[in-house]
């Protein structure tokens, strides 16, 4: 982390207020936020979703996206009021003299260009240098943030490159041109907690290197201490507090401050026994000629939460298919309850089908959008239950009281609910199933904290109340502690290790369980300084 | 700002900005922003209905009544003159809308229901089936759909029955192909996935799920496609192969009354004889494209970008 004691002012913005037009009217996104950014000083922005966060990282810009405009306000950026320049003079300092990074890497380069000449375009159109220095020093840049093989990964497409090496070489671009800003707009949200460290440790250093001012957007708090001299934490437009990384952490003002990590602080005592609801043995299973499962075996007993853990590509999503048979077996075999189950979906009876009950990472596709909550709900009791009409209607408005709304949503589309409400409505249609065991799929990954919060007390509620089995399958190590009985760690299509959360969680660990475990951030400032003094000592 | 934790509850999550409106409601507001070219294809559409629903009360006379004179002029008992057997053109104008329409519609409802079906089941397959749906497709599309229609309505016979089911199959083609590819992006979705978990059969997969999905492009696709069935059965037509005499039909009539264009030098109406159909045929083209392109506007989303 940088020093402040030149303390020069580089950003200032001052009673920002932006609106958006959207369903015909204009809303209010941004209501009078100042901020000020020194010379060589991280900012970090964050907030839950819709609170304004990226809007204002973009106003700092001087721009805003189609359909929102600035109302009010001053933007001065060396002096110079970026509200008030005409697009092509705010163009002249865009990429140049603040940059930007995107949240989603992938799909923010263009595919059809090689990475090198994407890397170097913002300083070779402004002509910074000559193209040949601009090229050697992006070499020198992917250098710097670790990159492989840093002389030829510039002459690879976008998609030859992994989403970490991505997000990092779209750092190098933002960097190339040796802006005095940088935006960061939740560069490692779509990243895996042990990509996500090497991607942090590489921007902090790039940024410390050329003692570049830059604001931080995320809503993870965890990862902002790691970068940020100062935190602003906005809700609904507004700022709830703002301080000094170490003072925010240690002794937040706002109990909504608080909250946003909230998710941390819900513990479950584990329990256990010898009665399985659900084993897969021995199990094998392949895409196409590719094999992604290799000899996975684990127990889920009766009753219990068990979490399934492991990085993107680790086979954890693959294993539910397996269960759900949407993805038959090549190998092994499924015990449910005592019987076996057929690989193949349609061989399964409508009992089977039944008792099994999946709940998607994404509401939003997870949900016909044509469909209300009614017809949603309404379809798995008729389909299973037989029950129609009157009779339907009142169990939909039962299962909606269950996850804590009411009737008022019955004809509502998913379009019209939150991503909260959209995952308790797919919560409500696994239920609606009368299930026994229900598979969770990164339910909550899609969601903020305080909404993760409320889901995941609302999943333990419905197993106390109902004694349902879960499969959690995540990949965020603070989920796990807050809800699952036994950990399965898989790495790679294989199981590295189950057991009791206490005994998984604990060392001693197998290798990969050590950095899986320690690539998740705390709230220390200093977590990620000392994590990687002690990985390379 | 001080509202806490405490406070939280699902209900009052902040949802969609988005005020809720009933269908009539959203319906209501579409129409009250709908542009001038929209009310135009609109009620010029209108009038084709209504012609084609009334047509025996609004006709001064019979389809196929014939008059004593031939070629009569313009006004008087006959306001556009009669054909060249003494029929009463105003009239077979009207009658032919029933004819032209109606055999239109019927053969690309059956092309969008043939063609959507085997598209979704198509994209639901994707293995054999959709190589064996999608190759025999490729096939009957690189036939022109013209020659193709001359050989099987000479084999069958030139009814009107024989007419619309010749065209329902052969039009269905451009309906697999656009209901297979937008399906194809639906069937991947979770949705269809949950319900094929719950043990659903294929029809509620393809009619409940996956249909109200795709609609929008194939409404569209309907509304060009029609356009393009009139077309050809107005093509069919003119060469004699299509609506069948005493029938009226707007193309047949072009060329029935062809000759009168040479006398348009001693009378001018004479000559706009045979240009009235034509004209018919193609503001009725145009009246359908302005209110698809309304229909594409409202339903693509194109309406939230900022004006």
């Amino acid at each position: 982390m940088t020093s402040n004691n030149k303390k020069e002012l580089l950003l200032e913005m001052k009673n920002i207020h932006i609106d958006g037009f959207s369903d015909e009217r204009w809303h209010k996104i941004l209501k009078g936020v100042d901020l000020n950014l020194y010379r060589g000083e991280i900012l970090g922005l964050i907030g839950e979703s819709g609170a304004g966060k990226s809007t204002m990282g973009k106003a700092a810009m001087g721009y805003t996206q189609p359909g929102c405009k600035i109302i009010k306000g001053e933007i001065l950026f060396n002096g110079t009021d970026l509200a008030k320049l005409t697009e092509f003079e705010k163009r002249k300092i865009w990429g140049t003299k603040i940059s930007y990074v995107a949240q989603s890497a992938a799909a923010s380069f263009n595919p059809a260009h090689r990475l090198m000449d994407q890397t170097i375009s913002a300083a070779n159109r402004a002509k910074i240098n000559p193209t040949e220095v601009l090229r050697k020093d992006a070499v020198q840049l992917y250098e710097s943030l670790q990159l492989p093989d840093a002389e030829n990964i510039g002459e690879r497409y976008p998609h030859q490159v992994s989403g970490g090496q991505l997000q990092r070489i779209m750092t190098a671009m933002a960097m190339s041109p040796r802006p005095e800003l940088i935006i960061f707009d939740e560069p490692t949200t779509a990243l895996d907690v042990t990509t996500q460290v090497e991607v942090l440790s590489a921007m902090r250093s790039i940024v410390d290197k050329f003692n570049t001012a830059a604001i931080y957007i995320t809503h993870d708090l965890a990862v902002v201490a790691q970068m940020a001299d100062r935190i602003k934490v906005l809700r609904y437009g507004e700022e709830v507090e703002e301080s000094e990384t170490r003072e925010m952490l240690s002794n937040p003002k706002e109990e909504y401050t608080k909250s946003l990590w909230s998710v941390r602080s819900l513990i479950k005592p584990e329990e256990t026994n010898e009665d399985y609801m659900l084993s897969i043995k021995n199990i094998d299973a392949a895409y196409g000629s590719s094999k992604v499962l290799h000899n996975v075996s684990v127990n889920i007993p009766r009753g219990k939460t068990v979490a399934i853990v492991g990085e993107s590509g680790s086979g954890k999503s693959t294993t539910a298919r397996v269960i759900t048979g949407l993805l038959p077996q090549t190998k092994g075999e499924i015990i449910f309850d005592g019987k076996k189950l057929s690989p193949k979906l349609e061989q399964r009876s409508k009992e089977e089908l039944r008792r099994i009950q999946i709940i998607f990472q994404m509401p939003d596709t997870a949900m016909n959008p044509k469909q209300t909550v009614d017809e949603i709900i309404g379809r798995p009791i008729e389909f299973y239950h037989g029950v129609k009409g009157k009779e339907r209607e009142a169990k939909v408005i039962e299962l909606l009281k269950m996850i804590e709304l009411d009737e008022s949503f019955l004809d509502r589309l998913p379009s019209e609910l939150s991503g909260g409400q959209k995952q308790r409505i797919c919560i409500a249609r696994a239920l609606a199933a009368n299930p026994d065991l229900i598979i969770c799929d990164e339910v909550t990954s899609a969601l903020d904290q305080i909404v993760q919060e409320g889901i995941l007390k609302l999943l333990q509620k419905l197993q106390k109340d109902l004694g349902v089995t879960y499969i959690f399958i995540t990949h965020d190590i603070a989920t796990v502690k807050a809800i699952s009985d036994e950990i399965v760690v898989m790495y790679q299509g294989e199981v590295v290790e189950q057991g009791l959360k206490s005994k998984i969680l604990n060392p001693p660990h197998p290798d990969y369980t050590e950095l899986l475990l320690s690539s998740v951030p705390e709230m220390d400032p200093d977590w990620l300084t000392n994590l990687l003094n002690k990985r390379s000592s | 700002m001080s509202e806490n934790t405490q406070s939280y509850s699902a209900k009052g999550e902040v949802s969609n900005i988005t005020k809720r409106r009933t269908r009539f409601e959203r319906i209501k507001i579409a129409f009250s922003k709908a542009p001038l070219s929209a009310w135009f294809g609109m009620i010029v559409l209108s009038i084709y209905l209504i012609a084609a629903f009334f047509a025996p009360f609004i006709a001064p006379h019979g389809e196929a009544e014939v008059f004593p004179v031939a070629y009569a002029p313009w006004g008087g008992e006959h306001l556009l003159g009669t054909d060249q057997i003494g029929r009463d053109i105003l009239s077979r104008l009207i009658f032919a809308s029933r004819n032209t329409l109606g055999i239109c519609f019927l053969a690309c409802t059956i092309a969008l229901f043939i063609g959507t079906i085997f598209g979704i089941i198509a994209a639901i397959d994707r293995s054999y089936i959709d190589q064996i749906l999608s190759r025999s497709i490729d096939t009957l599309m690189a036939i022109p759909v013209m020659i193709f229609t001359f050989i099987l309505l000479s084999v069958f016979g030139p009814s009107n029955l024989n007419l619309i089911l010749i065209l329902g199959v052969l039009e269905s083609t451009r309906f697999f192909r656009i209901s297979r590819s937008v399906a194809v992006g639906q069937v991947v979705l979770e949705y269809v996935e949950v319900a094929k978990l719950r043990g659903e059969k294929l029809s509620y997969i393809i009619f409940r799920e996956i249909l109200p999905n795709i609609a929008s492009p194939l409404i569209v696709e309907f509304g060009v496609r029609f356009i393009f069935i009139i077309f050809t059965v107005s093509s069919l037509s003119f060469l004699g192969l299509g609506i069948q005499p005493p029938a009226a039909d707007w193309a047949a009539m072009v060329r029935e009354n062809a000759i009168l264009i040479q006398y348009a030098q001693y009378d001018i109406t004479a000559g706009l004889t045979p240009l009235i159909p034509a004209a018919i045929i193609a503001l009725l083209a145009l009246a359908i494209n302005f209110v698809i392109d309304w229909y594409l506007y409202i339903t693509s989303g194109l309406k939230d970008d900022i004006k």
